[in-house]
Order: structure tokens, then sequence, then C-alpha cells
């Protein structure tokens, strides 16, 4: 009788405390939307401050316009660099190694990963190797790929790529030897073979750290993009910054800054709306 | 479809976690495996499922001894299992084959019976627990499986629920007179729900006793009979503390 209540009553309790979890995810969710607005206000108060006071200050002559121009005087380097029409080539030349390295990095990450994850034996071949080389900052590759290829495009896209495939391997071995023993049942239940499992559970289950994968490289990649470009270029946003500093012009420098920022985030929020898009699923993603 | 256990064992790195387990079951019957917690039930009806394959002895289905997955038998896990990338609806038709169209309209059927219908675009992280229960639940009767495993299906799900989910099981069983092996801890819904309840006890697990449940279904869940046997029962387990 005893295990008869028992069973009874943690019958009741365990819808009811779904219940109150669900309750509080939807009232937190809400609270999210209102105060979205306010998370933005609040958030560029002290940025925005702190760009007047850096305007009022450099205008006031305190800080010298040669080290620190003002924010307006920025401003107008990335609109003339933008009128005389060299600006679109340099945004251009960057964007395109970026996304040839990261194409390739994530290209070569996807194969071995997907070997390395499925095939047991591949793991021992091959996952010390990579674990090893990644232990070696990837920059130091640079005076060699230099050595090999030359300063032109290919040691730069080669450069970028390497950046880029670590974090998306790792993340892609880490997603498939991750996915939940128990949904691979699932699916074996139902007498799927290999290739079926693969494309119907493994694949969709490690999208998610693929995904993450895929934007810490991406981040790698405008890295490894501006090392490859002081190294040695003669377009791209990297070497504004170069030139700027040859030309003492700080002005072009933080012009180049920000363009790299504002083009990073750019990249960086397509390949989130990928996400959001693709793991709409998800628990854990608020919208 | 019949099923067949030839003294089964089965032991994980050294320790012996079912022995000797000898089982005829005839097409169309209703086993229970009854037993407390770790004494095997679960070891037991994955050897039978064939999701593990490494047991010793013999389990022969219909006439062939096979250490495969059938294609003829679904499993129900005691958790929901779900896929959380896919919809209510494409969670029950993932195991069908066919037309897109035919395959949703069985599979809306059968979320009809065990009242999900319109809820066929939610996603898993959008149910409660017993919905999503009940989801996998549609999604293991939806290909009318000949031999049908259960382990504890309904122990997550509150009494009202779990009451009318063995109905729709007892439904299902009499339209298609599937062979069903249930794991389950709770003595009243073995007894409800099965022909032969077979006891198992120790560790490692074996059959202590099988008990036959001879009453017509629908049963009287409150019936006379029946608390005589859960009497027996418990004296079986040594749970019976008069
Ligand atoms: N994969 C496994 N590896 C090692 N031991 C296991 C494994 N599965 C089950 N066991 C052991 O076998 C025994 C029976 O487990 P199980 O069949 O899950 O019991 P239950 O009757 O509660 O379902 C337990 O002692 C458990 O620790
Ligand atoms: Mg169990």
């Amino acid at each position: 009788m005893a295990e008869q209540q028992n069973s009874t009553v943690s019958g009741y309790a365990s819808p009811a405390q779904i219940d109150i979890k669900q309750k509080g995810k939807q009232d937190s969710s809400k609270k999210n939307k209102g105060s979205l607005l306010q998370t933005v206000l609040y958030g560029s108060i002290i940025p925005v401050a702190l760009i007047v006071l850096w305007e009022l200050l450099s205008r006031a002559g305190v800080v010298p316009s040669n080290q620190l121009p003002a924010p307006t005087t920025i401003l107008e380097k990335i609109i003339s660099l933008g009128q005389d029409g060299s600006l679109w080539g340099h945004i251009w030349i960057t964007t395109y190694r970026v996304f040839a390295g990261f194409i390739i990095g994530t290209v070569a990450a996807i194969v071995l990963g997907a070997v390395v994850g499925f095939y047991k034996k591949a793991e021992q071949l091959f996952d010390p190797m990579i674990q090893a080389f990644r232990s070696i900052p990837s920059l130091a590759w640079v005076p060699l790929f230099i050595l090999w290829m030359g300063i032109g495009e290919t040691s730069k896209v080669v450069m970028i790529a390497v950046g880029v495939f670590f974090p998306v391997y790792l993340n892609i071995v880490s997603g498939i030897l991750g996915v939940d023993r128990k949904l691979i049942e699932v699916g074996k239940m139902y007498g799927l073979n290999t290739f079926q499992l693969v494309k119907r559970i493994i694949l969709p289950a490690s999208l998610p750290s693929f995904l993450v994968g895929m934007r810490s490289g991406l981040g790698l990649g405008w890295m490894f993009v501006v090392a490859a470009e002081l190294m040695g270029a003669s377009q791209g946003l990297g070497f504004l910054l170069v030139f700027g500093q040859n030309m003492s012009s700080p002005e072009t420098i933080l012009a180049s800054i920000i363009l790299f920022a504002i083009i990073g985030k750019l990249s960086d929020w397509v390949l989130k709306q990928v996400e959001v898009r693709s793991l709409h699923w998800q628990d854990r993603l608020e919208k | 479809m019949s099923l067949a256990l030839r003294d089964v064992s089965r032991t994980f790195n050294g320790t012996t976690a079912v022995r000797g387990v000898n089982l005829e079951v005839e097409p169309g019957e209703i086993i229970g495996l009854l037993g407390t917690s770790g004494c095997g039930k679960s070891t037991l009806l994955r050897a039978i499922s064939g999701l593990d394959s490494e047991y010793d002895g013999e389990i022969e289905i219909n006439g062939n001894v096979s250490r495969q997955i059938q294609d003829t038998a679904s499993f129900i896990f005691q958790e929901p299992r779900l896929l959380p990338w896919l919809n209510v609806l494409d969670n029950v038709t993932f195991g069908l084959t066919g037309k897109r169209k035919d395959k949703e309209n069985r599979a809306i059927d059968y979320l009809e019976s065990v009242g999900l219908r319109g809820k066929e675009s939610l996603y898993p992280r959008e149910l409660s627990g017993g919905m999503a229960q009940r989801v996998a639940i549609a999604r293991a009767l939806v290909t009318s499986p000949e031999i049908l495993l259960l382990d504890e299906p309904f122990s997550a799900l509150d009494a009202f629920t779990k009451m009318q989910l063995q109905d729709l099981l007892l439904d299902v069983w009499k339209k298609y007179q599937s062979t069903i092996v249930m794991v389950t801890h709770d003595i009243d819904e073995a007894m409800y729900l099965c022909d032969r309840v077979v006891i198992l006890k120790g560790q490692p697990g074996e059959v202590e006793r099988e008990i036959r449940v001879d009453q017509e279904r629908p049963r009287d869940r409150g019936s006379e009979y029946l608390a005589h046997l859960k009497s027996e029962i418990l004296e079986c387990l040594d749970l019976n503390k008069k």
C-alpha cells in the first residue's frame, strides 16, 4: 500500500513542478522582450558618454589630435576613403581573404572532424597529432608559410584557414562524440543503417556544436587576417593599419579598427541568424 | 508473434545482472516483468529488443534465433527520447516509410488517441513530461508493431494520465494483437494489464515466480481478485509487512 501511495504522490508532484518551471520560463522571456530597449539604452550610456567626452576633449585640445584624433575626424576619414573609392577595395579584399580562408578551413575541419568523430581508428590515428598541433599558437606558423608560399594571397588564405580549422574541428568532433547514445538507440530501433543514422540523428544532433565552432572559427579568421595583412599587403584593412602607422595618421588606423569591428560583427550576425533559424528547436536559445 | 528466452544471462564486466531466464511468450500475450530496482529488468528487455546483443543464451522470435534488431518490434523507453529538432508530428512519423501524406494521417490518428491532437507542430522543448511521453508512445504504436517492448513507460506520469494510457495500450493490443513485454515496478499496473507477471528477484536477478492473472479484460482495478493477487506478489517480493 505504501508503495502505491508513494507513486501517486510523485505522480502528482512531477507535472506540477514542470508547470512551475514553464511558467517561470515564460515570465522571464516576456521580461526579456520588454527590457530589450532598456538593455540597449543602459548598454549605450557609457559608450556614448565616452565618445562625447572624447570629442569635447579633442576639440578643447586636451588630447593631442596627432595621437588621438576626435571621433568626427575618424568619421570624416572613413567618408573620404569611401568617396575616393579606395575603401571598397580594402573592405572587399579583406572580406574575400577571410571568406576564402573560412571556407577552406571549415571544409577541411568537416572532413577530418567527421572521419575522426565516426571512426575510432581514425581518432586514434589523427587526434593526438591534431591535438599536438593545436597547442602551437597558429601565428607561429606565419614565417614558415611565408617561406613556403611567399607573401601572396595563398599564404594569407592558408593562414586564415589554419586559424579557422581548429575551433571548427574541435567542435565537430566533440559534437559527434557527444551525441546522446539514447537517441542513437531510437534510430537503431527503427532499423536505420549507418548512413541514415548519420543523416537523421548524428548530424542534426551535432549541429549546435558545429555552429558554435563556425562562429569561433570566424572570429579567429578575422584575427588572422589582421596578422596576415600586417605582414605584407598592398590592399586590405590590415594594410590600412600599417599605412596609417607609416603615415603617422592615427585616424586611418582608428578608421580601420572601426571598420574591422563593424564587418566582423556583421559577419558574426549572419552566422548568428543561421544559428537561430536552424536551432530554433533548442531549449536554451532565447528569442 | 511468439517469443522465447532460453537460459538468458547477461554479465557486465564480470558482474552478472540477470541469470538463467527462461520464458515462453505466446503470440498476443501481455507479459509483465516485475521486480525491484536493479534486478535486471531493463537489461532483459534490451536483450529481447536486440539493442544489446552481448547476452548469453538464446532468444527466439517467431521461431528464428537472432540477435538482430527486429523491424517488427517497437520499444518504448523509460524516458520519451524524442528528437529535439523535430516537431511532434515529425517525431511520430520518424519510423514510418511511404508517402508523406499517408504517414502524417496515420500519425495524426495516433496523436488523437494519446490526446495530443492539435499539438502537431510543437517542439519537444514545449512539451511537459507527460505530453512528451505520450508522443513517444504514439511514435512506437504508429508502426503497428507485432512485438511491443515497454520499459516502465508510464512511471513518470501522473496517476490519471497513467490510467488513460494503460487503457490506450489495451485498445492497441485489441486491434493489432501485438505481443507485449512490459517492464514495470508498479504491481497494480502489472495486474491490470498482463496475462502473466514474471517476478524477478535478487542480484543477479533470477525469475522467482510466474503469476497468471486469470481475468477477462477490461479488469476492475479495485477487484477482490486483484487485491488478493497483489498481496501474493508482495509476499513473493518480501515486501508484505503484516
Ligand atoms: N551498460 C551497463 N554496464 C554495466 N552495468 C550495467 C549496465 N546496464 C545495467 N547494468 C547493471 O545491471 C544491473 C541491472 O540493471 P537494470 O537492468 O537497469 O535494472 P532494472 O531492473 O532496474 O531495470 C544493475 O546492477 C546495473 O548496474
Ligand atoms: Mg530499468
